[in-house]
């Protein structure tokens, strides 16, 4: 019992990964797959973000005319930081894949994965 | 590719909308150091206040306001202001990107120095990320629409 | 197709899940991830830099290279969907 409640967000993550994993390499259509690696994308940043709590911690914030402070009465700022940089990059990432995309239609007139293998053959 | 139409409600509330959102962009921006806020997040903020625009009024009414060339220009200007400052550390005799050596200039001490210098990374942040998203959106939205039109 | 796709992916989420049973519990103060460098960060941001918020000051000071790396790389980001999407000299 006690290891579901320690580990049961990293299992979530988990399931998160695996959805968007099974879009990233089972669908065909290049739109779905990268609808796919936003999502195992999140799972990550969800994952890291998890990482960095504490219990009875709060916010890392710090109060004003607070003196003292404990390093265990904030929570980790670190996973924040990265992950706050990692989302504005996986936006624009997702940006550049997106004209990517439309340079693929450009060419091919499709974005389905096996027609476009064909029509290079 | 945004159809032709619009709503004069949509219309309206957007125009009445986006001034509040873009000073609450600005607020997130310059108030990142006290509450959970910064460049990247207002950056997204004051970007999303002009994509909006664009899908409720049109695009020519979004370049009325900043055209290409000045999304162009924003983007360089932020990291230039960033990567500026870095080398006006440099310059008063720190390492690149320690800010304690501007308060050779600012009337602050050590600390604030480090704190303005905090401030003035945040701005370049947030500007680039505005216009990297703008940009993004209207590489992406208008690309067929001026297909024989020369810019 | 689909089925070697279904299977690599649930040989994958089994090993991860099998690998969480060595992780440390979710919220665990002493977790190793809080150990190591933050509470430098936690401690010392107020009287080093003024900056009460601590994502702030470590995401512009502490780690700034970081930072700036990230921003050329928004900008890298940008720059290429222009150069892929729009059309020069037409």
């Amino acid at each position: 019992m006690e290891f579901i409640v320690g580990k049961y967000n990293y299992w979530i993550y988990i399931c998160l990964m695996m959805i968007g994993f099974y879009a990233m390499i089972g669908k065909r259509n290049l739109v779905k797959k990268l609808i796919g690696m936003n999502i195992f994308q999140t799972s990550i940043i969800l994952y890291f973000i998890s990482t960095g709590s504490k219990k009875g911690a709060t916010i890392p914030i710090v109060e004003h005319g607070a003196s003292a402070i404990q390093a265990g009465q904030y929570i980790n700022p670190l996973p924040h930081v990265l992950m706050l940089t990692a989302i504005v990059v996986m936006v624009s990432t997702f940006g550049v894949a997106l004209a990517l995309l439309l340079m693929i239609y450009r060419r091919y007139h499709t974005l389905e994965e096996d027609e476009i293998l064909r029509l290079r053959r | 590719m945004i159809s032709h139409f619009y709503d004069v409600i949509v219309q309206t509330v957007c125009r009445l909308l986006i001034p509040f959102i873009q000073v609450y962009g600005l607020y997130v921006i310059a108030h990142g150091h006290g509450s959970p806020g910064g460049g990247f997040q207002g950056g997204v903020i004051l970007g999303a206040s002009f994509i909006l625009l664009c899908l409720s009024h049109d695009i020519q009414e979004m370049k009325k306001r900043l055209s290409r060339r000045a999304v162009l220009l924003l983007c360089s200007l932020g990291v230039i202001i960033y990567s500026g400052i870095g080398f006006a550390c440099l310059f008063f005799g720190g390492k690149y990107l320690d800010y304690g050596k501007l308060h050779q200039i600012l009337p602050v001490d050590l600390v604030g120095a480090r704190s303005m210098g905090i401030f003035g990374i945040e701005v370049g942040v947030g500007i680039t990320v505005m216009a990297v998203m703008v940009s993004i959106f209207l590489d992406l939205s208008s690309e067929e629409k001026e297909k024989g039109r020369p810019e | 197709m689909k089925w070697t796709a279904l299977i690599a992916v649930c040989l994958t989420g089994g090993l991860l899940i099998y690998g969480t049973a060595d992780m440390p519990d979710w919220g665990d103060p002493a977790s190793p991830a809080s150990l190591h460098v933050s509470p430098r960060y936690i401690e010392k941001t107020v009287e080093e830099t003024a900056v009460p918020n601590m994502v702030t000051s470590v995401l512009a000071d502490y780690r700034g290279y970081d930072t700036l790396g990230e921003t050329t790389v928004i900008f890298t980001a940008g720059i290429a969907c222009i150069l892929l999407i729009r059309r020069f000299g037409k």
